[in-house]
């Protein structure tokens, strides 16, 4: 049958079992618009602007666990996507970025709206192709899945010119994926992993450390089952947290800079480090020369070059985490070690740090609403069973801290870029993909404005996601720098002139809600999740609160600042 | 130490630009890097030459080996190769130089390979040591230009990178 590329494309997108793609449209992807327009077969959702169209398919995939899919116009539209590119790039979250560009006889031209995004977006993605010739299109684009989906997930950007697009072509549905460069190794080295039961039998005071890779590999289940034979205390990294329940007495809560003071305390002082799908970001190790220099450390990640990066590792293991958790499990249940017995002195020891320095804030009945007390609360009333987006800053962390992740896939947050702007359009993404899931956006008054717009996609296509700003009035974590390392100069990080939210919200048709005292937190809250369409909530709090424990930046993590 | 790394890539437009853009955006330094087309015509073979610690040609081997268009990666420096180079030196020849530059030429085993009144070009080939012995030795007679190709290696014996 004859098919133009356009047509290939979306039949492609299908095979791949995409219904949802997120986008905006422009003259380089007329094509694909046309065949859109009455396709009963994929939901194209419009945004207003293409970053949030990646960051609404990256929020998409890290919520279902599915690869995201975005499509956008050539030039401006394809450069407005770097961003939310590099975000997934960080966090390795597979998105499939399809750009339009302008006829192949046009390229290097400097045509109107051309712009060499294969070039400009090279260091952040995982691969990236440009489809000179449509008898390649199909192959192409099955590729650019299988290698967004498979080994250490990350973003595909597939670069579509237009004559490619409207040119037709004898369709055949292409062969099975071969790729002779890229071989993932899923399995894990047999030998390594015997010696892995073997330092874990010999250790007296061993933590696990646990991160995005855990939920990458859908492997909390075996990350658990790892934690109760031994009886190991787990701490996540913040890509990790959800592949833990918090609420499990193993569990320290999050590490690094503002990580728990018993998470730090015990990475500092173990002998042996389990670190699973972690790549020992400097965020999470503090000054490298000082972090955990008493412990051996074992590293299962899927990506050989995370391994050793940072950190040296003394037993290396290459393969998906699942794989080696269920390997690792079954020969750590012929052991005959009294685990309990083992690691009561070194569990008492973590007990002791916990209840000297817990994670504390103080909320005053009169004072102002302090922005702990929210989280607190949101995580209260949604029995922690709502998909969290946030933006990054201080309302990242805190929300980090306070709310009390208890399965995967219900955080979402840029751990490795830090974007703000992330979390809304995230979240609204999560809730095209969970229409019935309470989906919060947790934000600072600084980041939502970086993608406000979105609000409008929210409203048409009646998406409830709840923002709730912590409305400081600051750009509140460069801020607490300037307060703890710049004396004090608040140098342009003061947000004046900030908008009445509420009305902003009604200006887009959504729902605005505000709350100035803590009494009336929870009320808003409770009256958000029942509003079934989008709320903005303006929480005015605190404006000079910190997040605490904070660790220096350059300081090792043992030397953190308490409040 | 320095390495002298083999690397195997899809024969297609945009792969040296992702190899390149590799090194640079991690801060791994290129001392030399050839390519061209293999024996199979899909595939190309590069010869990168690169200094570092153990750990940073650990990460550059790794990092190459992740790239999607690299087929394989081989540090030669682990085992025994044979490396050569080529330049063409363009040499002041005046006639009374001439008798020398044929001279050095011919104990390095080079040829002229180009004839001007005023200047030879000289082609030789050899491991650096070579290449640099020649290109001291024709210096004080006035070289004008050199065009060096990078390094190219092999390993030795019966062992074969593809």
């Amino acid at each position: 049958m004859k098919k133009s590329g356009a047509g290939i494309f979306i039949e492609s997108l299908i095979r791949e079992k995409v219904n949802t793609i997120f986008g905006y449209p422009g003259g380089s992807v007329l094509n694909i618009y046309d065949i859109l327009f009455d396709n009963p077969h994929i939901r194209h959702i419009l945004v207003r602007h293409e970053q949030g169209a990646v960051h609404a398919a990256d929020g998409y995939a890290r919520a279902s666990g599915r690869p995201g899919v975005c499509v956008v116009t050539s030039g401006p539209g394809a450069t407005n996507t770097v961003t939310g590119i590099a975000t997934a790039y960080m966090d390795s979250i597979p998105v499939l970025i399809f750009t339009g560009q302008v006829p192949t006889p046009m390229i290097g031209n400097d045509a109107f709206q051309e712009a060499d995004i294969i070039g400009i977006s090279r260091p952040c993605t995982k691969h990236s192709y440009l489809v000179r010739d449509i008898s390649s299109l199909a192959r192409t684009i099955h590729e650019a899945f299988s290698i967004a989906t498979t080994g250490r997930p990350g973003p595909v950007l597939v670069d579509l010119p237009k004559d490619v697009l409207s040119t037709e072509i004898e369709y055949e549905s292409p062969k099975e994926v071969k790729i002779r460069g890229y071989r993932p190794n899923y399995e894990g080295h047999a030998g390594q992993i015997k010696k892995v039961v073997s330092a874990i039998i010999k250790a007296s005071r061993p933590v696990i450390f646990a991160g995005g890779g855990v939920i990458l590999s859908v492997a909390s289940k075996e990350l658990t089952e790892l934690a109760k034979i031994t009886n190991i205390p787990v701490t996540n990294s913040l890509m990790g947290l959800g592949g833990f329940s918090e609420l499990d007495p193993l569990s320290l809560g999050m590490c690094g800079m503002h990580g728990t003071f018993m998470a730090n305390m015990a990475l500092t002082e173990t002998d042996l480090i389990i670190a699973i799908g972690v790549r020992f970001d400097d965020r999470v190790t503090g000054k490298l020369d000082e972090f955990a220099v008493n412990a051996k450390i074992i590293h299962i990640d899927i990506d050989p070059t995370a391994i050793g990066k940072n950190v040296p590792v003394d037993i290396p293991i290459v393969g998906d985490v699942k794989n080696v958790l269920k390997k690792l499990n079954l020969l750590l249940k012929g052991e005959k070690k009294e685990w309990e017995r083992d690691h009561h002195v070194w569990l008492e020891q973590i007990e002791k740090w916990k209840s000297t320095y817990p994670l504390t804030y103080k909320q005053e009945k009169d004072k102002k609403i302090k922005p702990q007390y929210v989280i607190e609360q949101i995580n209260e009333i949604t029995r922690g069973d709502a998909i969290i987006a946030t933006e990054v800053g201080q309302n990242q962390m805190w929300t980090a801290q306070y709310y009390k992740f208890t399965k995967p896939r219900t955080l979402l947050t840029s751990g490795g870029l830090g974007t703000m702007g992330y979390g809304f359009p995230a979240a609204i993404g999560a809730q095209v993909a969970f229409p019935d899931k309470i989906v919060f956006d947790i934000a600072g008054d600084g980041s939502f404005q970086m993608n406000v717009q979105e609000l409008a996609t929210a409203v048409k296509y009646n998406l409830p996601v709840k923002v709730a700003i912590l409305n400081n009035g600051y750009l509140g974590m460069v801020r607490q720098w300037q307060q703890l390392f710049y004396n004090r100069r608040y140098s342009y990080t003061a947000l004046d002139s900030t908008p009445d939210f509420v009305k902003l919200a009604e200006a887009y048709g959504a729902v605005g809600l505000r709350a100035e005292k803590p009494e009336d937190v929870r009320k808003v809250i409770k009256e958000a999740i029942d509003t079934p369409k989008p709320v903005v909530i303006d929480f005015v709090v605190e404006p000079e609160e910190n997040v605490y424990p904070m660790v220096p930046a350059g300081r090792p993590i043992s030397e953190m600042i308490l409040l | 130490m320095r390495h002298t790394i083999s690397v195997l890539v899809e024969n297609e437009f945009g792969v040296l630009a992702r190899i390149a853009g590799l090194f640079s955006g991690r801060g791994f330094n290129i001392e030399s890097l050839c390519v061209a087309e293999s024996i199979d015509p899909s595939i190309s073979r590069m010869t990168i030459v690169t200094r570092g610690d153990d750990r940073i040609i650990e990460q550059i081997t790794k990092q190459l080996n992740k790239l999607v268009d690299v087929i394989k990666v081989v540090d030669l420096t682990e085992e025994k190769f044979v490396d050569r180079e080529m330049v063409l030196i363009k040499v002041n020849a005046e006639p009374s130089v001439r008798e020398e530059i044929l001279r050095i030429t011919d104990i390095f085993r080079g040829k002229i390979v180009d004839v001007s009144p005023k200047t030879y070009t000289v082609e030789v080939t050899g491991d650096e040591d070579k290449i640099v012995a020649i290109i001291e030795l024709l210096k004080p007679l006035g070289i004008k230009e050199i065009a060096r190709t990078g390094r190219i290696a092999m390993s030795r014996g019966t062992k074969l990178l593809g």
